[in-house]
């Protein structure tokens, strides 16, 4: 299993510096991957040109949108952002793709919230003839395509992985709620009669270095999933604020089968970065 | 704080003992409609951790009820004239009615105000002067009905008729006695106590035919005690208040409504079939999450009763889970009445999915040795005497004259290798490597009939004698290797799905039109939006196909396969013609369903009539469509029967992708569940399709007649490489 990181973009007072800085450090440090997420109604940077902006201040770590709520975009435009961000990045990128169950984006964007999961499969179906058609380029430098990761818990949505994707990107919490539906995805991979096995994704928030950064964390989270309701608690109960909980959590990923992990910040600091890139870096050879 | 608690059973009176020991100040005042010595139900069981926890909540209390404890761990099955006993289960049970004495006078002690015979008309206005609200009001809470805008509630009817009674008469284990009798099939839970409980449980239709729908009280017991008389040995059923219910099911969307700070805990918030005992249970660890919510955030209402929510309803959804399956199993128990008293057993005790092979030999050792004895006497009758016998995965299935020597199958996925149908190298490879591994079974990946039949350019073929002599030198590799493993061909012929890219990246991919060939398909319906419209088969289009089959079914033999399958499912040529989805024809082979299978069962029949007498034929049946207006499981009931009449040997269950736009289940266990079902309502030898990763597992499906073949995924061998 190899781990990433992700970049703050959903945290306020975040500005180009730290972005870059942690890019660079990143990708001199333990880490495989950079992640970011997706939100329109909130103080965040848009993911693409986060991940843009690190592709040029970067040459060889992995770029994933860990997830990007695909049915906010045309599937024209995203299929674009997607091939130009391969392209600029030299085939480093990694699209995960989710629904998102946030109403408020959905309507913030102008497109239909309730019919989102039909336009998300259409959407996924659609990508790859884009890359691999001439209509709109530019072509991908991966072949086919950037790897596609497809999020969600629920029956669809292990379709999709079945169906379009190449993996599974799972939504967070514990080693054995991941383990629980990596197992769902491995079942509709098999079903679906794909050869080999999905890729598996995994992610988990941490915030190290005391009481006051857990609990700076722990209200990011409970403000950032707030319209979960009572969800948002487990979310925040499982944030990691201790380098004996990171080590715990990477290898229960790990033996759980999960191929990368990446780990988000709460707390928009570079130390936050050092912290973690310690705990991996010292505890965490990776493979 | 001042709390209102609506609701004086065992969930209602803890939470509020709980809540008033640990924080003396609060005013806490609890509402019952009925007077404070009524109960109904008779007995209520506990199991070892939920002890535990009582014990940390309340030592007091939980020395009171431990007190009055019984204590067992058998289960007893009463079936068929026979008596099977399974240890090791560790149950606890005492008196509804004692229990709620015991916290009545410990809420007393601590000083919680009790109104007994007080009904609450306005939940709302109380939840208005209340801080906190709990709703303890059981399965029909007025609670949650009052605020149903708010916790969504979802409440539905299980299928069966049941009626709770007690008796004198000591029942000293867990015990369920299954009767047949003129009117139809019984169910007993019945289980110790004081008094014991016996829980009576038939379909709608048995109770219709014993006329319990009109008999009085006094008929209606007299009916149940002349049939049960040997069991009761002559004491009374009593019967507090005498009904015949269907179970509520009860879900909610939420149990908390942070605006007026209300919960639900109890029945009103989620119920679980008695068959797995566990509402008192439920709803007295419901008490104790709510009183640790109000630790752990004290000063902070809504912060409590969320962490109350987050806290009980992972483990109250994997119990409804449980209970759902053993519900259904008790509903549609008549099913397994086909099984020998030893495997119906085993079955009722692995319903629920919770209980495996290996669990139940950590249980009771003796139990499994002599369930295994029994299994291999069934199957090869040379190990009844060991003390040891080889568990059932081990055990040989004979399917005419070819013997299975376990039960445990690789079945790999489709690949793209091939040139012209010609299989490459290396997915001849992946037989014989397979071959080697010491299962008792292995597939081909599906295999052409025809160039035009195949899935993507890649696919294998049997359409020529370049190719039957190719498969010919992988059987004969494989055997080298392997002389007992039995070697089986999957053959498929594309219909709506086709003509494709390989699978490596994404599904149904269709190919350039210039390298695409012309589809066919029961109706011309595309598989995808963008899939090529194939042609609807016309008479001379099916006998072409048929002959095809026949040829490559001939070279089959003569390559020296064991087992032959045909595909009948996931959107290929002959699935096209089952689905309603996907056949629109108006002719002989559309509309009923006699209709659809006849093509398919015209292809069946010609291959049989070519495929060697001794050699087994299996079918590739779809369960489902998951998809509204489909086929669906009644169908594949009436079409596994059929393929029985017509001599097929084995049905390989799968489900889905006959449409694109199905709407799957990845319920780990749902392929299981459609074999199990299949199996022993056609009573036909069946495999499972379910992704199996260990032996515990095929044990299970096995031993518990889910299946008689299982596919298997061990970590060891990659299956699906290629």
């Amino acid at each position: 299993m190899q781990v990433g990181i992700g970049i703050p973009n959903t945290l306020s007072n975040v500005d180009r510096e730290l972005t870059v800085s942690w890019a660079r450090k990143a990708e001199a440090g333990p880490f495989t991957s950079l992640g970011v997420f997706d939100r329109v109604v909130y103080d965040s940077f848009d993911p693409f040109q986060t991940l843009a902006v690190c592709a040029g201040a970067t040459d060889e770590i992995h770029l994933s949108t860990s997830i990007v709520a695909g049915p906010l975009r045309s599937n024209a435009m995203l299929a674009k952002k997607a091939a130009t961000l391969d392209v600029l990045s030299g085939g480093r990128l990694t699209l995960g793709l989710a629904l998102g169950a946030r109403k408020d984006d959905y309507e913030a964007v102008e497109t239909e919230y309730r019919t989102r999961g039909r336009r998300f499969t259409k959407q996924l179906d659609e990508l790859r003839s884009y890359w691999e058609g001439d209509e709109i380029g530019p072509d991908p430098v991966q072949d086919s395509g950037p790897e596609l990761l497809v999020g969600g818990s629920s029956d669809p949505a292990f379709k999709r992985v079945g169906r379009f994707g190449d993996g599974y990107i799972h939504g967070g919490g514990p080693p054995r709620a991941f383990a629980k539906d990596a197992e769902k995805a491995r079942a509709a991979w098999s079903e679906e009669g794909r050869p080999g096995d999905p890729t598996l994704w995994g992610h988990g928030y941490f915030a190290l270095g005391g009481d006051e950064q857990a609990e700076k964390g722990r209200e990011y989270l409970l403000d950032y999933y707030e319209f979960t309701g009572p969800f948002a608690e487990r979310i925040a109960d499982g944030l990691l604020t201790t380098p004996q909980e990171i080590v715990q959590f990477v290898r229960g990923y790990e033996e759980e089968g999960c191929d990368e992990l990446l780990l988000f910040p709460t707390v928009a600091d570079e130390e936050q970065y050092d912290r973690l890139a310690e705990v991996v870096g010292n505890e965490w050879a990776g493979e | 704080m001042n709390v209102n608690v609506i609701g004086g059973g065992p969930g209602g009176l803890y939470a509020s003992l709980l809540l008033k020991k640990s924080n003396p100040d609060w005013d806490i005042t609890l509402y019952e409609r009925d007077p404070a010595d009524n109960t109904y139900g008779w007995g209520i069981v506990f199991s070892d951790s939920t002890l535990s926890a009582l014990r940390e909540a309340d030592y007091r209390t939980h020395q009171q009820i431990t007190d009055r404890f019984i204590e067992w761990d058998p289960i007893d099955v009463h079936y068929d004239g026979e008596y099977i006993r399974c240890g090791g289960h560790r149950f606890a049970g005492m008196m509804r009615a004692d229990l709620k004495d015991i916290l009545r006078d410990r809420c007393d002690e601590v000083g919680v105000e009790m109104h007994f015979e007080t009904d609450v008309d306005d939940p709302n206005a109380l939840a208005a002067e209340s801080e906190l609200l709990v709703g303890a009001d059981g399965a029909r809470s007025i609670t949650r009905e009052t605020f149903s805008e708010r916790f969504k509630p979802r409440i539905t009817e299980g299928n069966a008729k049941f009626a709770w009674f007690g008796t004198a008469k000591p029942f000293d284990v867990f015990t369920f006695i299954f009767r047949e009798n003129e009117d139809g099939l019984w169910r007993i839970h019945a289980y110790p106590g004081r008094k014991s409980t016996f829980i009576v449980e038939c379909t709608e239709e048995t109770w219709r035919n014993a006329g319990l729908d009109e008999k009085s009280e006094d008929d209606g017991l007299a009916y149940l005690e002349d049939l049960f008389a040997d069991h009761l040995n002559g004491y009374d059923l009593e019967s507090k208040l005498y009904g015949w219910r269907n179970f509520p099911i009860v879900k909610n969307r939420t149990w908390h409504h942070d605006d007026e700070n209300v919960v639900l805990l109890g029945d009103a918030a989620h119920t679980a079939h008695f068959s797995i005992g566990s509402g008192t249970k439920m709803a007295m660890e419901d008490a104790i999450a709510l009183y640790e919510g109000f630790e752990e955030h004290p000063e902070d209402e809504k912060a409590a009763i969320r962490w109350y929510e987050k806290e009980r309803r992972p483990a109250v959804e994997a119990l409804q889970k449980a209970s759902r399956h053993s519900r259904r199993y008790f509903e549609t128990v008549e099913r397994y009445t086909n099984l020998e008293p030893q495997q119906f057993v085993f079955n009722m005790l692995t319903r629920s999915g919770r209980i495996t092979y290996d669990e139940l030999g950590i249980r009771d050792r003796e139990y499994v040795d002599e369930f295994d004895r029994w299994y291999a006497r069934r199957t090869n009758g040379t190990e009844a005497e060991r003390a040891v016998a080889t568990p059932p995965m081990h055990q040989p299935l004979s399917l005419r004259d070819v013997t299975v020597p376990n039960r445990a199958a690789f079945s790999p996925t489709p690949s793209s290798d091939a040139t012209d149908g010609v299989p490459s190298e290396r997915q001849l490879r992946r037989l014989s490597d397979l071959g080697s591994e010491g299962v008792g079974l292995v597939m081909t990946e599906p295999v052409s009939v025809s160039s035009i039949g195949r899935i993507t350019p890649g696919t294998p073929g049997l359409y020529g004698e370049e190719h039957g002599d190719a498969w010919a030198s992988a059987v004969e590799q494989t055997r080298k290797a392997s002389d007992r493993t039995t070697l089986g061909i999957e053959l498929v012929h594309a219909g709506q799905r086709g003509a494709t890219k390989p699978r490596a990246y994404g599904l149904d991919r269709p190919l350039p039109d210039d390298d695409a060939w012309d589809l066919l398909s029961a109706s011309a319906t595309p598989y995808t939006s963008s899939s090529q419209i194939p042609k609807a088969m016309d008479a001379d289009d099916m006998k072409r196909v048929r002959e095809r089959f026949a040829y490559a079914v001939q070279l089959a033999d003569q390559a020296g396969f064991d087992l032959l399958q045909l595909h009948f499912g996931h959107g290929y040529l002959l699935s096209s013609f089952l689905s309603p989805r996907t056949n629109e024809r108006d002719d002989e082979y559309g509309g009923s369903l006699e209709n659809r299978l006849r093509y398919p069962l015209d292809v069946f029949d010609a291959v049989r009539a070519v495929w060697p007498d001794e050699k087994p034929v299996s079918v590739k049946l779809p369960a489902t469509d998951w998809a509204p207006d489909g086929y669906d499981l009644t169908d594949a009931f009436a079409a596994g029967a059929r393929l029985e009449e017509h001599g097929c040997d084995l049905l390989t269950v799968v489900a889905g992708q006959t449409t694109a736009n199905d709407r799957p289940k990845f319920d780990p266990d749902v392929l299981g569940n459609y074999c199990e079902q299949i199996r022993n309502e056609v009573n036909v030898p069946a495999m499972s399709t379910n992704y199996l990763t260990t032996s515990d597992d095929v044990n299970t499906q096995v031993g518990g007649a889910t299946a008689d073949l299982c596919q298997w995924y061990p970590e060891h061998v990659d299956v699906n490489s290629l």
